[in-house]
């Protein structure tokens, strides 16, 4: 070879698929709800437990589940982070917090935000609600909620987070 | 060799379009239909789970983790996946058997590649510097081989078009096929050209689908009193990723395949082999052997419904129905992966 | 009633940021190389090749397997693809030693490797579905609420994950294959780096890497005849749980637990701080090391951060069971490789062939991977000695 070569460190060889996604079919029936404004888990015939976002199975049994059960807008605190990265792709600017929260009358938590809160202040056993987004902008999403921020009820002990009825939690003070 | 017995298969229909159901919904229904058959209740009943699925079908990371979901796997359990068919899963969950820390398992495949262009997405298979930014797709591979078949007189259109017309025929006594019918030859050949020379009637439909299977020693077999079949020998071959320096009329990793697993040492009833496309099935036949005394694709074989990475379990599957309803004593199922037939497996299977 | 099976050769690549001499061909040999090399073996001696990588979009190439046979000399042999998200590395080489230990194979290699730099792995592990909240803020973002509720329940001092971070970057600065070489990192300096996902900060973290794992597994016979000294493999187990149902225990799983115990009667290990030499364990945010020191048994619960604290797991502090001497995945994190590379090291400090990581006098090492959320665990334990 006469000539000097560049050296190839790479090539850009983008790859573009398209994808038209199923949500499934349990996942569409509660996409169904949310659009009005509630939120529906699924009860595992076996053991009782209460899914939401509800997947059409209950993980630990491995059976399939049915039974439909509205839980609370309402939710405890499970634990959270507080993440100073973007996520790409995503509009919500850092410092922002996400945390498990389990609803009222469910008991597996979900992912979503939480705000209107001094960040040092979040702690576990927290009790927060949904702010939801006007009516008029409800879609077959999970953000039709836009985040869920504290509200003035006791904390729930940890041994309790997860066992909550649709009710809410009837605290006292003294806990 | 530790023989190893089948106690149990099941599988969806092949369709289209599964429809709004996620990984979850598409296995759970089979997985429960395979613990019955073999007298089961769940996963926890077997000493091993391997699965197989590949998470481009659907666009999403981690398929198979979704997977576990479905298996009542609290307490957990010992459980493994390949990005690969199932049939490969069942290769590793028999090296666990005979390694003696299993003696029993659950296999199983499932794939929806309706979301997706299957063709399209299967060119991202392909060297990533040379080949895969072409968007070669599969299809168009495929026609290459089929090409270099015709040209050197390998085979005819007419020859291909008998393999459809089989399958098509055959299908109708497959309930869960996705095409089937009284197709003749002739009507066959009245197709256009879809992909030159393929008619799309050469090429398998792209279907939606899971399989499972229960596989365990003979003595547990035995003991939960079921009819089984043995699998006397299974392995596997990969070949060059370099379609240039392939014989592509030929399918020398198969041939190597079935050689280690033992294929030559019987009579050979039925053989359900994965020929994507017709003129594959040629390629298959001839590269083992298989002669008159051989049912090839009784079920229709995947030119009647093709469930990405649940397939090669089917095959095991089928020959695996046909050994204990008595219709074959022994066969063999043959299961494929990457571009023009570049890795294969062969089972064979006995009657117990 | 399983044959015995060891590793007699290891190889891997030195890892960095971007390894933009090599393809991902070129990358997978050179570790797969090494590993012949070190075992003084040749391509023709290997029957089998067993392969694994985290998810595909990583790289963007579907079933790699497909395009790496050539590079890995597999034409005509059998070859796996093994997928079990972060737990891979270490699954793989239990399914390459399982081609050994059922007596299907004599001698077999098997590589996993992660080109992180040829994608963005952040991107693929968040990668937006529809109908979902798009939170997924990458593996911190996941791990950062189950450390805060292991800091709750444990009432551990907050300094307890800067010492990990600061002592596995101490191990790796003695490995020179390690990407992160922090010889003169500081409490301090730790503690001042960028909050992430609190309670993790930067340098809590794992880097992201490029880089390969390799090793040659042999039966018993041809073990005896390598020219340097065989890893006998011991014990080998996996557990797998669902992500999420009522009631997990996502601290502490239990299919960790389940899987520790499984390798450990295997091995005949009933104290596994008094009876292992060190270990290897996939310690990805540096909080993981107290947490994982309990689950896997090395302290009663709730008291895995002292064991950190009293520098135990420390080669510089002289401990008496180091963790992760090689710098671990705080060190380098190839991703689909850094379980194999835990189960690769824990071989290398029972052949005595560690070098300046060594620890000294080494025959008996847990290697360990986990993956998904905490529910995928891969383990194995080596030792110098034929059991």
């Amino acid at each position: 070879m006469s000539e000097e070569q560049d050296v190839i460190t790479g090539i850009e060889a983008p790859v573009y698929l398209k994808y038209n996604f199923t949500a499934g079919a349990a996942a569409a029936r509660f996409l169904h709800q949310i659009k009005k404004g509630v939120l529906t888990g699924q009860r595992c015939p076996s053991c009782q437990q209460v899914y939401i976002p509800p997947r059409g199975s209950c993980a630990a049994c491995g059976c399939p589940t049915e039974e439909e059960v509205e839980v609370a807008d309402k939710a405890t605190i499970q634990s959270f982070t507080i993440v100073t990265i973007p996520i790409p792709n995503n509009p919500i600017q850092p410092p922002y917090i996400i945390a498990n929260l389990v609803a009222d009358g469910a008991n597996i938590s979900f992912l979503h935000l939480i705000s209107e809160c001094v960040n040092e202040d979040v702690h576990i056993g927290q009790r927060v609600q949904a702010l939801w987004k006007p009516e008029e902008e409800w879609d077959y999403a999970m953000d039709n909620i836009r985040y869920f921020r504290p509200i003035d009820e006791p904390d729930v002990p940890v041994e309790m987070i997860g066992k909550l009825p649709v009710t809410g939690w009837e605290g006292s003070a003294d806990d | 060799m530790t023989d190893i017995a089948i106690v149990a298969y099941q599988q969806t229909d092949a369709v289209s379009d599964a429809g709004a159901v996620n990984e979850v919904e598409l296995i759970i229904p089979v997985l429960g239909r395979v613990f019955e058959q073999a007298g089961l209740t769940n996963s926890q009943d077997v000493d091993f789970v391997c699965s197989g699925s590949c998470d481009y079908l659907q666009g999403a990371a981690f398929a198979f983790v979704l997977g576990v979901d479905a298996l009542g796997a609290v307490p957990p359990i010992k459980e493994s996946h390949v990005e690969m068919d199932a049939a490969w899963a069942l290769y590793e969950s028999i090296l666990k058997i005979r390694m003696g820390h299993a003696e029993s398992a659950l296999v199983y495949g499932f794939g929806k590649s309706s979301p997706g262009e299957l063709p399209i997405v299967l060119s991202q298979q392909l060297d990533p510097y040379y080949l895969a930014p072409q968007w070669i797709d599969a299809i168009s591979l495929a026609a290459l081989q089929a090409r270099q078949m015709l040209d050197q007189g390998l085979v005819s259109e007419r020859d291909m078009a008998e393999v459809v017309a089989r399958s098509r025929n055959n299908a109708l006594n497959n309930p869960h096929a996705q095409l089937a019918g009284e197709v003749s030859v002739d009507d066959v050949l009245a197709e256009d050209t879809y992909v030159s020379p393929l008619r799309k009637a050469d090429c398998c439909p792209v279907s939606d689908g899971a399989s499972a299977m229960i596989i365990a020693t003979v003595e547990k077999a035995e003991e939960w009193g079921k009819p089984y079949a043995v699998i006397s020998g299974i392995d596997h071959r990969i070949e060059t990723h370099n379609l240039g320096m392939r014989d592509l009329t030929d399918s020398l990793s198969t041939r190597q395949a079935a050689e280690g697993a033992g294929m030559g040492q019987g009579r050979v009833d039925v053989a359900e082999l994965y020929a994507p496309f017709s003129h594959q099935e040629i390629i298959l036949t001839r590269a083992l052997g298989l002669g008159e005394e051989t049912s090839i694709n009784p079920s229709g074989g995947v030119l009647a419904g093709n469930m990405m990475m649940a397939s090669g379990l089917s095959r095991v599957g089928e020959v695996f129905d046909r050994i204990v309803s008595g219709e074959a004593e022994r066969g063999i199922a043959h299961a494929t992966s990457g571009p023009c037939l570049q890795h294969n497996l062969v089972t064979v299977l006995e009657k117990a | 009633m399983a044959n015995l099976a060891a590793v007699v050769g290891i190889g891997q690549t030195k890892y960095t940021t971007k390894r933009d001499d090599v393809s991902i061909a070129g990358l997978v040999r050179e570790a797969a190389v090494n590993a012949l090399q070190d075992a003084g073996l040749t391509w023709d001696d290997i029957e089998a090749v067993i392969i694994g990588k985290a998810p595909d979009m990583f790289e963007g190439v579907i079933m790699p397997e497909i395009y790496l046979t050539d590079a890995l000399g597999c034409n005509g042999k059998p070859m796996l693809r093994v997928h079990t998200a972060g737990s891979v590395g270490g699954s793989t080489a239990l399914v390459a030693a399982s081609h050994v230990q059922s007596g299907s194979f004599k001698r077999v290699l098997t590589v996993a490797f992660e080109k992180q730099s040829e994608s963005n792995a952040m991107w693929a592990l968040s990668n937006p579905h529809p109908f979902s909240t798009h939170l997924n803020a990458g593996a911190g973002g996941y791990f950062a609420p189950i450390i805060r509720e292991y800091m709750r329940r444990s009432e551990a001092p907050h300094d307890v994950g800067i010492k990990v971070a600061v002592k596995d970057r101490l191990h790796g600065a003695r490995n020179p294959l390690a990407h992160l070489q922090k010889p003169d990192i500081t409490m301090q300096e730790v503690e001042e780096s960028f909050m992430l996902w609190d309670p993790i900060r930067f340098l809590e973290s794992c880097p992201s890497s490029d880089g390969a794992c390799a090793m040659v597994i042999a039966n018993e016979e041809l073990a005896e005849q390598a020219p340097k000294p065989p890893a006998w493999i011991r014990g080998v187990a996996m557990r797998s749980e669902p992500t999420m149902y009522a009631g997990r225990e996502e601290v502490s799983p239990q299919a960790g637990r389940d899987c520790a115990a499984d390798v450990y009667q295997q091995a005949g290990i009933t104290d596994p701080r008094r009876d292992l030499d060190c270990a290897e364990v996939y310690v990805p945010f540096s909080w993981y090391e107290p947490m994982w020191l309990e689950n896997l048994g090395f302290a009663p619960e709730g008291e895995g951060w002292k064991l950190t604290m009293e520098g135990a797991t420390s080669l510089d502090e002289g401990g008496d069971i180091p963790w992760n001497p090689s710098g671990g995945v705080l060190s380098s994190n190839p991703i689909g490789a850094s379980g194999m590379i835990r189960f690769a090291e824990a071989a290398r400090q029972v052949r005595g062939d560690a070098g300046a990581h060594q620890v000294e006098g080494a025959k008996l090492a847990l290697g360990h991977a986990y993956g998904g959320g905490a529910q995928f665990f891969s383990m194995w334990v080596v030792g110098a000695e034929k059991p």
